[in-house]
C-alpha cells in the first residue's frame, strides 16, 4: 500500500503495476517486487502455517533461505514467495492451513498437541490400539507434507532443456568475491561460467548499498567474457559436474577448476517466540527496505550479536523506524555501536532478547542480560512490532563440502569453517571466513588468479595484481558467549524454535540427547532437524550448539552432518528430463501394425503380441502353419582358427566337434555354474559359427563373449549382427510345402533334417535357414538381411495362403513352447538357476577334458541334491494361475513358484512350469500353489504336454 | 556418480557411456570350493586405486581396464588389457 521513497538501487520499476491474487484476494504490485515483498507492503504478516504446530510464520530471511514464506503459484506448491518474482495474472494460495491462514483449525496442535508429538512421536504415538490404524493413518496423512501437487494434469506444459556446458572455471556465487573471482580468471583468459541465484549479481552489495560497485563488477565480468547464469541455483558436486538449475533450463557444467564463493548466511537467535511474524533477520528487514522501498515495521527492537545487527539499525532509523532499542550480545562496545548511541539510539551491551510478546504477530519483546550463560527473568519489556534478529552467520559451505572440502569448528568466529580444499578447488569471500569487504575482493581475486594458473594461464607477474589488505581484529567478546548462550534450553515456558521447517524446539533436541540420542547423526534422524526445505540453513548452527550444551561436548566434537544434495529445492521434473523411451523394432515392423497386431513392449523391444486371436494362432501352427518374426533374437559371428577352441571354453558342451551344416542347442553358463543365457550355435564352415542368444541377453552375451575374448586372447573375431539380420519362423505341418515353393533347397526330411543348418536362397534371398523347434512343430529358421525383411515376409505368406498360413505373435509362440515345457532364460529361470534343477542336465558334459566356464562349480552342483527343480504342471479345475504364485511344499510352506502359466487350447487345460521343492518334482505328484489368497491343486507333469517323444518337430 | 572416463580408442566420455566391469581379478585355476566361491561372490572392494573393466557399449564396444580411485573417482589411468603394465598385486594380498 504505502512504500518508502525510491531507494537507491531498489529492484522497482514504480511505473509498472502488475495485479495478482492471494488466496483470492487481488493484491497490487510493482514491477520487480517478489510475492512476498509486494503482500508485505499490502499488509500481509501471516504468510504460511508450519509443518506441525501450525504456527503463524511471517516474512524471515526474505532471500530464499528459510521455509516461513512458502506458497503455491499457480497450483505448483513449494515456491519461495520472498525470491519469486511477480507475474501479472499469478494465482498464489498458502500452504498447509485449512481452511485458511487466518483461521487454521489444525492449530489446535500447537496448544494440545505437545504431548502427542514430540520428536519421533510416530515410534510412539498413534500406534495402539492397532485397530485404529487406519483412522490414524488417514489424519496423519493429510496433516502431513506442505502442500497439493494438482491431481490432474491435462497436458505437458513444462520441459525442461538441458544443456552441457564444458567450461574452464566454474564459479559459483556472484557476490563481491564470485564476481572478483570470475574477473580475475576471465582477464588472464579463461572461459568463465558465473552462477547467481539472484535476479542480478552483486549478493549482498546490492542491499547494503553497494549497488553500484556490484553493477560495475557486473559490466566488467561480462566484458571480460564471463558467462552469467541468473536466477540459478547450483544443486550439488557431483564428481566435478554441477547441475545448475535456471527456470527451465539445467546447465550441466563440468568445469576443470571450481570457485565457490557462496557467501555466509545469517542465523537467527533461539528464543522463546522466536518464530513469531514480525521477528526477522536483519539482512530481511534491510532487503525489504533496499530492494523493494517496504518499511519492514514501524517500532523495532534489534538484537544482535555482531557488528551485523548494528549496521541494521543505522539503516533501519534511515528508513524511517523508530528503533527503540539495540541488544548487542558483546560485553565490548564496538564502535559501530558507539556511533548509534550518537543517534540517541539505546544499546545495551551483553543483552540479548528473550521472548517475543504478541499471538498473531509481534506486539512487544523482552530483552534481557545473559550472564555467564544463565538468563536473568528480570529484564525490560518494549512494546513494537518488529524484532530484527542476527545470531551471526554461518558459511555456506555445503556444495564445497560435497566437491570434498572438510570443515572444523572455529571458537573464535563461533561457526564451522573450511580446513582442507581438495586440489582445482577454491573457495573465497564469506564462505572462505572472510567477512569484511575488502578481504572479500582480495580473496576473490585471488581465487580467480590460482585458477587461471592452474590452467596455464597468466604469469608469474601477475600475482602482484592485489596487495593483500590487512585481516580485521576477530571480536573476541564474541564467541564464548554463543557456545553456552541459548536463552532458552527448555527450562522456560513456550517454544524456541532452532528447526522452522520441521518444527522442532531447543526442548526437543534436549528430549532427543536424554532419549540417546547423542551424536548429531542420529539426533538428526530421530529429531529430523536440518531435514527440511531449509536443509540446515536457520538451524545447523543452532542445533550444533544445544547439542553442545546438553551432551558438555564441544561444538568440534559434535561436528556437522554430511551435506547431499540438492541444496536447493528443485522440481523432481527438472531432473527427470524427457520422457524419452527408445524403442527397438524389427524392420518389418511397419507389416505387424498394417496387419493389426498388438504391439507390446518386450524389454527393449516393440513387438507384435498377437494379431487379433492369439489361442486361435497358435491352434493354426498345429493344424497348418505360421510365421513369426523373431528379429529381436541375438545373432553373433564368431569366426577364426580358433573359433572352436573359443566357445567349448564358454559354453558346457562341446561345439568344435559340431559338423559344418549342423547345429546344437547351448546354455551359457557363469562361473558359479549359473544359467546365463541359452540359445543355438550353427557350424557354418571350419572356421565360422553363427551363435543365437534371447532378445533379451543379445547386450550381456555379446559383452560376456567379447570379455573373455579381450582376457584371452584368440585369434577370434566376433560379430555382433543382431540388427543386421531379420529372423523368421516358418512352422507347422506345412511348412515344408511353403519353403518349398520359395527355394531351390531340397527341404525332404533326409536332406534337410532336425537341426541341420543350409544356406541358400528364399524369395530370391540368400538366407541362412535352421531346422529347429522351439514352438514344437517342424519349423525353419530363416535369417537373412534385414533389408529385405518385408519382401520374404510377404513372400513366405502369399506362397503359403493354400495351406492356410497365418502370422501369429509372440502370445501364441509363448502357449506352444510352453506345452513343449521349453523354457525361457529370464522368465522360468534366475540368477541362481542351474542347468541341473532346470531340468537339462543334457546341456552339461562334465567328461569335457578342456577347462570350460563353470567347469568346476558345475561339477559341484551337480553332486548336491537341489532344492527345489524345474517341472512342468497342470492344473485340474481349469483356473489359471498367477506368475508368480507361490508353490507350497507338504506342511504348507511357501517353497517355490509358478514361472509361467497359460491356458491351451489345443490340450484343453490349463498348463505351467513351475518351481517345486525337489520331493515333489516327481510325475503325477499332486502339488497346491497359493494365489493371493485362492489355493490351487495342480499335478506335475515331467514330460512335455504336447508331443513329448518329439516327433512333429522331427518330422 | 558423474566422473568421466577415457576410452582408448574414442576419448573421454562420461561415465553413463559405459557399463562397469568389476574388478580385476585373477582367475583360479583349479580352485577350491571356497576359492571358487570367494572368485565368484567376494570383492575386495578397496577404498583406494582400483583397477577394474569397463566396456564402452555406447561407442567402441571394447573392453578396457581403468585405475581408479574409489574414494574421489578420479581416475589415474586407463588402457586396453595388457597395456596397463605390472603385476598387478592386490593391496591387502591374495583372497
Amino acid at each position: 500500500m504505502s512504500r518508502l521513497a525510491p531507494q537507491p538501487g531498489e529492484r522497482l520499476d514504480r511505473t509498472e503495476a502488475i495485479a495478482f491474487t492471494f488466496d483470492g484476494k487481488p493484491v497490487a504490485a510493482l514491477d520487480g517486487d517478489t510475492i512476498g515483498s509486494a503482500l508485505y507492503a499490502a499488509g500481509q504478516r501471516t504468510f504460511s502455517r508450519s509443518f506441525k504446530y501450525h504456527r503463524r510464520r511471517g516474512l524471515m530471511c526474505c532471500a530464499g533461505h528459510c521455509p516461513n514464506c512458502l506458497v503455491a503459484v499457480d497450483g505448483a506448491p513449494g515456491v519461495r514467495a520472498c525470491t519469486e518474482p511477480v507475474r501479472e495474472g499469478m494465482r498464489v494460495e498458502h500452504l498447509n492451513a485449512k481452511p485458511g491462514l487466518e483461521l487454521d483449525a489444525m492449530a489446535v496442535t500447537d496448544v494440545l498437541g505437545g504431548p502427542f508429538t514430540p520428536p519421533g512421536f510416530y515410534y510412539k504415538t498413534f500406534i495402539r490400539p492397532r485397530r485404529m490404524w487406519p483412522v490414524y493413518e488417514w489424519v496423519l496423512r493429510h496433516a502431513a507434507g506442505l502442500g497439493r501437487l494438482p491431481e490432474r494434469q491435462a497436458e505437458r506444459t513444462w520441459r525442461t532443456e538441458y544443456r552441457r556446458r564444458h567450461a574452464d572455471v566454474l564459479v559459483v556465487g556472484g557476490g563481491h568475491a564470485g564476481l572478483s573471482a570470475a574477473i580475475a580468471a576471465a582477464e588472464f583468459g579463461a572461459d568463465v561460467v558465473l552462477a547467481d541465484d539472484g535476479p542480478e549479481p552483486g549478493g549482498r552489495l546490492l542491499w547494503e548499498g553497494g549497488h553500484a560497485t556490484a553493477r560495475a563488477l557486473a559490466q566488467r565480468a561480462l566484458a571480460a567474457g564471463v558467462e552469467l547464469i541468473g536466477s540459478a541455483s547450483a544443486l550439488g558436486h557431483f564428481d566435478g559436474l554441477v547441475p545448475v538449475w535456471q527456470g527451465n533450463t539445467l546447465h550441466q557444467v563440468r568445469a576443470k577448476h571450481h570457485v565457490y564463493a557462496t557467501g555466509a548466511i545469517e542465523q537467527p537467535l533461539l528464543f522463546t517466540g522466536n518464530d513469531l511474524p514480525g521477528v526477522m533477520l536483519s539482512g530481511g528487514a534491510r532487503r525489504l527496505v533496499a530492494l523493494y522501498g517496504v518499511k519492514p515495521g514501524t517500532r523495532a527492537v534489534i538484537a544482535s550479536t555482531s557488528d551485523r545487527g548494528v549496521q541494521a539499525a543505522t539503516a533501519l532509523i534511515d528508513a524511517g523506524v523508530e528503533v527503540l532499542a539495540v541488544a548487542d550480545l558483546r560485553t565490548a562496545p564496538s564502535p559501530l555501536a558507539a556511533r548509534l548511541k550518537e543517534r540517541d539510539v539505546e544499546v545495551l551491551h551483553g543483552w540479548t532478547v528473550v521472548a517475543s510478546r504478541g499471538r498473531q504477530a509481534v506486539r512487544g519483546a523482552l530483552l534481557g542480560r545473559l550472564d555467564a550463560g544463565t538468563a536473568d527473568s528480570v529484564g525490560r519489556q518494549f512494546e513494537c512490532d518488529l524484532i530484527v534478529v542476527s545470531g551471526g552467520v554461518a558459511p555456506a559451505t555445503a556444495l564445497i563440502e560435497q566437491a570434498g572440502a572438510r570443515t572444523e569448528y572455529d571458537p573464535e568466529r563461533g561457526h564451522f569453517r573450511l580446513r582442507m580444499l581438495p586440489p582445482g578447488l577454491w573457495a573465497a569471500g564469506e564462505v572462505a571466513g572472510e567477512g569484511d569487504e575488502q578481504l572479500v575482493a582480495y580473496s576473490g581475486a585471488r581465487a580467480g588468479l590460482e585458477a587461471a594458473h592452474a590452467l596455464g594461464l597468466g604469469d608469474d607477474g601477475s600475482t602482484g595484481h592485489t596487495a593483500q589488505p590487512a585481516a580485521p581484529i576477530v571480536d573476541e567478546a564474541l564467541a564464548p558467549v554463543l557456545a553456552t548462550g541459548a536463552s532458552n534450553d527448555g527450562k522456560g515456558k513456550g517454544k524456541a524454535f532452532t528447526c522452522f521447517c520441521e518444527d522442532v524446539t531447543a526442548k526437543d533436541i534436549n528430549r532427543g540427547v536424554r532419549e540417546g540420542y547423542d551424536s548429531i547423526e542420529l539426533c538428526k534422524r530421530f529429531t529430523t532437524v536440518t531435514m527440511g526445505p531449509c536443509q540446515g540453513r536457520m538451524c545447523q548452527l543452532s542445533s550444533i550448539r544445544l547439542m553442545s550444551a546438553a551432551t558438555g561436548q564441544g561444538l568440534g566434537q559434535i561436528g556437522t552432518t554430511t551435506a547431499r544434495p540438492p541444496w536447493s529445492t528443485v522440481p523432481l521434473g527438472a531432473l527427470a528430463g524427457r520422457p524419452i523411451e527408445p524403442a527397438k523394432r524389427s524392420s518389418i515392423h511397419g507389416l505387424h501394425r498394417d496387419l493389426g497386431a498388438t504391439i507390446k513392449w518386450a524389454g527393449d523391444w516393440r513387438r507384435a503380441y498377437d494379431y487379433g486371436d492369439p489361442q486361435g494362432e497358435a491352434l493354426n501352427v498345429h493344424e497348418a502353419a505360421g510365421l513369426i518374426d523373431v528379429s529381436t533374437l541375438g545373432k553373433l559371428v564368431v569366426r577364426g582358427p580358433q573359433a572352436g577352441e573359443f566357445l567349448d571354453l564358454l559354453y558346457p558342451n562341446r561345439l568344435s566337434s559340431l559338423k559344418p551344416g549342423r547345429v546344437r542347442y547351448g546354455v551359457l553358463s557363469t562361473d558359479a555354474g549359473r544359467i546365463m543365457d541359452d540359445g543355438t550355435v550353427s557350424r557354418i564352415d571350419e572356421q565360422t559359427f553363427y551363435v543365437t542368444t534371447t532378445s533379451s541377453g543379445a547386450g550381456a552375451v555379446e559383452q560376456w563373449f567379447s570379455w573373455w575374448l579381450a582376457d584371452w586372447k584368440l585369434d577370434v573375431h566376433l560379430s555382433d549382427v543382431t540388427q543386421t539380420l531379420c529372423a523368421l519362423n516358418l512352422a507347422g505341418p506345412r511348412a515344408r510345402e511353403i519353403l518349398s515353393r520359395l527355394t531351390d533347397l531340397d527341404c525332404s526330411p533326409e536332406a534337410f533334417s532336425y537341426l541341420d543348418c543350409r544356406q541358400d536362397q528364399v524369395a530370391g534371398v540368400h538366407s541362412l535357414l535352421m531346422r529347429i523347434g522351439f514352438v514344437g512343430e517342424l519349423g525353419y529358421e530363416i535369417h537373412f538381411p534385414a533389408a529385405y525383411g518385408e519382401d520374404v515376409w510377404n513372400a513366405i505368406l502369399t506362397a503359403g495362403e493354400p495351406e492356410g498360413i497365418r502370422p501369429f505373435g509372440l502370445e501364441p509362440q509363448r502357449i506352444l513352447r510352453l506345452q513343449k515345457q521349453h523354457l525361457i532364460v529370464g522368465q522360468d529361470t534366475d540368477s541362481e538357476s542351474t542347468p541341473f534343477a532346470a531340468g537339462m542336465p543334457w546341456a552339461v558334459k562334465l567328461d569335457k577334458e578342456e577347462q570350460f566356464i563353470g567347469k568346476r562349480a558345475l561339477a559341484h552342483l551337480a553332486e548336491l541334491p537341489a532344492e527345489t527343480a524345474l517341472v512342468g504342471f497342470a492344473v485340474a479345475n481349469g483356473q489359471l494361475p498367477t506368475e508368480g504364485a507361490v508353490v507350497l511344499d507338504q506342511r504348507g510352506r511357501a517353497a517355490g513358484q509358478v514361472t509361467s502359466a497359460r491356458r491351451s487350447r489345443q490340450l484343453e487345460r490349463v498348463i505351467g512350469m513351475a518351481w517345486v521343492p525337489s520331493a515333489l518334482a516327481s510325475d503325477g505328484q499332486a502339488i497346491t500353489i497359493a494365489d493371493n489368497g485362492v489355493r490351487l491343486s495342480a499335478s506335475v507333469v515331467t514330460e512335455p504336454f504336447h508331443d513329448p517323444a518329439g516327433e512333429l518337430l522331427r518330422s | 556418480m558423474s566422473f568421466v572416463l577415457t576410452c582408448p580408442h574414442c576419448g573421454v566420455r562420461e561415465v553413463a557411456d559405459f557399463a562397469f566391469g568389476g574388478e580385476v581379478s585373477t582367475r583360479p585355476e583349479q580352485p577350491s570350493f571356497r576359492e571358487l566361491c570367494e572368485y565368484n561372490y567376494f570383492r575386495r572392494n578397496v577404498a583406494g586405486v582400483q583397477r577394474e573393466w569397463w566396456y564402452h557399449r555406447s561407442g567402441c564396444r571394447t573392453w578396457f581396464q581403468a585405475e581408479r580411485d574409489t574414494r574421489t573417482n578420479v581416475v589415474l589411468r586407463v588402457g586396453l588389457p595388457g597395456e596397463l603394465d605390472g603385476d598387478w598385486a592386490p593391496a591387502d594380498g591374495a583372497a
